[in-house]
C-alpha cells in the first residue's frame, strides 16, 4: 500500500492522478480463517485492525451483507465525547476518544478528527446538579470536563438563546477535547489498514447461518458459500438479535429507529457541538456548513431504517427555541438507523453461550464515539478468549447478576 | 406514521396519541424461578425482524392497554386486540398466516 502524504499529492498531480490505488482489496472468501468478524462497520473493522496490530492475528475476514460502513457508521451525527458518569463507561469512551486524537496518523488516513468541544446544556436545576456531579466524577476518572457558567456558554456559542424563554441555559458540562470526525473516513481508514495487513474485507456477503459442533463455533454459511473459522465476532448493531438467534441465544436488546437530519449549508455559525438533553436535540455544523441535527429514538421495534416524523418535529421545535436563528433554515435530508438498545443503555462486549463466539453490540444511540475503544477491547477479548479490563464490566452476564452500568438515568445520554 | 385501531374505544389513533409498551405475552417468572428464568423474563427479548406482538397504551385517549400484531421489517399492522389474553386471538393469527405464508407461528 502506498502511503498518503503531501508528497504523494504532488507526485500524482504531475502524472494526472493515474497512480492512486484502491484503498482496500475486494477478494473472494477463502475456505477458512482464524477469525471471522461479521459486520464491516466501524466497530467490526476496528476490532479487525486491533486484532492485527495489537495481537498479531492477521488471518482475518470481515464479512458485510451490504457495503462497508453503510449501516450506523454512515448514519450518525459524528459526535465524539467521553463525559460519562460511571467509571466503566468513562474508561472505554475515554480510551476511544484518546485513540481518535491520533487515529489519522496511526491509520495514515485523514479521519478529520476535530476536537472542537462538546457542550451539554443544563436547562433545569436537576441537570445543573447532574452535570456538576458528572464533572466531579470525570475529574476522578481523569476525563477532562468542567461545569461552565451561562456567560461562558454565550462566549463559546453566541447563537444560543441563553435566557430562555421556556428553558433558560443555567450552565453546561463542557468537554473541550470532545468533538467530531468524518464518520465514513473512520470506516474507510480502518478498512484500508486491515486490507494492508492482509485481511479480507468481503462485502455483499450476508451470513445466513452459524455452524457449530458440540457447543463450539466452526464457521458461517453465507450468500457466498460456507466459510470456516476458529473464532467468530458478531458486531452488527441493530441486527444483533438476528445473529444471536442463528447462534442459538437471546439478547437483552431491542432494535429501534434513531433519526438525524441536516439543514441546507450556511456560513459558519457554530464551531462546537451542543447537546440539549432536556429538550431532546443536539446540533453541530459540518465542514460543508450544514447543521447536523439529532434527536430522540422511537419507542417501538423497527428494522426499516426510517423513523417517525413526529420525532423530527419535536427535535426541530426544541432546537428552534434554543437556537432562534435556525428557524428559517430548510432541512435538506433526513435518515434513520437501527440502534440496539440494552436495558441499562450500556453496550455488551464479551463471550456468548456459544464457545469461541464473541459479541459486541448494544451501543444504542452512541456507538460512533466509541469505535476505537470498542475495537481495542473487543480485539483483546477475542485474542485472549476472555475479556480484558476495559471489556470485563460489559459482559452480558451483568443482567443476570444485576450488575448494571446504568447510564440511562445517570449520564446525559441523548436518546 | 403508525396508525393503530384501539380495540376499546374503537377509534384509529396515530402514534402521537399512543405510548409503546414493549413485547407482549411475556410470562412472569414467579417465586421459585432460578436466575436464568428471571433474566429471561426481565431482560431477554425476541426483537424479531418480522412479525411481532406488542403492548401499546392509548395514553392520550381512553388510557387502556391493548396489544398489536405488527411487522417490524415493513411496519405493516396485522391487527390489534384487547390485552386480557395470554396469546393472540385466532383471527389475528389467521390474518398473519395469510399475509406471511412462511411465518413460523406464535411462540409464547
Amino acid at each position: 500500500m502506498k502511503r498518503y502524504s503531501a508528497f504523494a499529492i504532488a507526485r500524482e498531480a504531475l502524472r494526472h492522478h493515474t497512480g492512486w490505488q484502491r484503498a482496500w482489496r475486494s477478494p473472494a472468501p477463502k475456505p477458512r480463517y482464524d477469525v471471522i468478524i461479521i459486520g464491516a462497520g466501524g466497530h467490526g473493522l476496528a476490532t479487525a485492525y486491533y486484532l492485527g496490530r495489537n495481537h498479531g492475528i492477521r488471518n482475518v475476514a470481515v464479512l458485510e451483507k451490504g457495503w462497508l460502513g453503510g449501516g450506523n457508521t454512515g448514519r450518525n451525527t459524528t459526535i465524539i465525547r467521553s463525559n460519562y458518569l460511571q467509571d466503566e463507561s468513562a474508561a472505554i469512551y475515554e480510551k476511544a476518544r484518546s485513540l481518535y486524537e491520533t487515529l489519522s496518523q496511526d491509520l495514515n488516513y485523514n479521519i478529520m478528527f476535530s476536537p472542537r468541544g462538546v457542550m451539554m446544556l443544563a436547562q433545569t436545576e436537576h441537570e445543573v446538579r447532574g452535570y456538576r456531579r458528572t464533572a466531579h466524577a470525570n475529574r476522578l476518572q481523569g476525563v477532562e470536563t468542567r461545569f461552565i457558567s451561562p456567560a461562558e456558554v454565550r462566549e463559546i456559542a453566541p447563537i444560543i438563546a441563553i435566557d430562555g424563554p421556556r428553558y433558560p441555559v443555567l450552565g453546561a458540562l463542557w468537554q473541550p477535547r470532545g468533538g467530531t470526525a468524518r464518520h465514513d473516513a473512520v470506516a474507510w481508514g480502518y478498512a484500508r489498514a486491515c486490507s494492508d495487513m492482509g485481511m479480507d474485507i468481503i462485502q455483499q456477503c450476508e451470513v445466513t447461518a452459524i455452524r457449530q459442533e458440540r457447543g463450539r463455533v466452526t464457521g458461517v454459511e453465507t450468500t457466498r458459500g460456507t466459510i470456516g473459522c476458529d473464532k467468530l465476532g458478531i458486531i452488527v448493531a441493530g441486527h444483533s438479535g438476528q445473529l444471536a438467534e442463528m447462534a442459538g441465544f437471546r439478547l437483552p436488546i431491542e432494535s429501534v429507529a434513531l433519526q438525524a437530519l441536516v439543514s441546507e449549508p450556511i456560513k459558519p455559525v457554530l464551531d462546537t457541538v451542543v447537546m440539549a438533553n432536556t429538550v431532546h436535540g443536539y446540533i453541530s455544523q459540518s465542514d460543508k456548513g450544514e447543521l447536523v441535527i439529532g434527536g430522540g429514538a422511537d419507542g417501538f421495534n423497527n428494522y426499516t431504517q426510517r423513523g417517525s416524523f413526529h420525532h423530527i418535529e419535536e427535535t426541530v421545535r426544541a432546537l428552534v427555541e434554543t437556537f432562534p436563528i435556525i428557524s428559517r433554515l430548510k432541512m435538506l435530508r433526513q435518515w434513520g438507523g437501527i440502534v440496539d438498545m440494552t436495558g441499562d443503555r450500556s453496550p455488551i462486549i464479551g463471550r456468548t453461550p456459544l464457545e469461541n463466539c464473541f459479541i459486541n453490540c448494544g451501543w444504542g444511540t452512541g456507538g460512533f464515539k466509541a469505535i476505537p475503544g470498542s475495537g481495542w477491547a473487543m480485539a483483546a477479548t477475542m485474542a485472549r478468549g476472555e475479556p480484558d479490563d476495559l471489556a470485563a464490566p460489559f459482559g452480558m452476564e451483568r443482567f443476570r447478576e444485576g450488575r448494571f452500568i446504568d447510564e440511562s438515568v445517570a449520564a446525559g445520554v441523548a436518546h | 406514521m403508525l396508525i393503530l385501531h384501539c380495540p376499546y374505544c374503537g377509534i384509529h389513533a396515530d402514534e402521537t396519541e399512543l405510548a409503546p409498551g414493549g413485547e407482549a405475552h411475556i410470562r412472569r417468572a414467579g417465586p421459585g424461578s432460578d436466575d436464568t428464568e428471571f433474566e429471561n423474563y426481565m431482560f431477554a427479548r425476541k426483537n424479531p425482524k418480522g412479525v411481532h406482538f406488542e403492548r401499546w397504551r392509548h395514553v392520550h385517549g381512553c388510557g387502556k392497554w391493548f396489544h398489536a400484531a405488527r411487522a417490524t421489517d415493513t411496519l405493516e399492522v396485522f391487527g390489534t386486540y384487547p390485552a386480557q389474553t395470554t396469546e393472540p386471538p385466532e383471527e389475528i393469527l389467521a390474518h398473519i398466516r395469510k399475509r406471511r405464508p412462511d411465518w413460523k407461528g406464535f411462540q409464547g
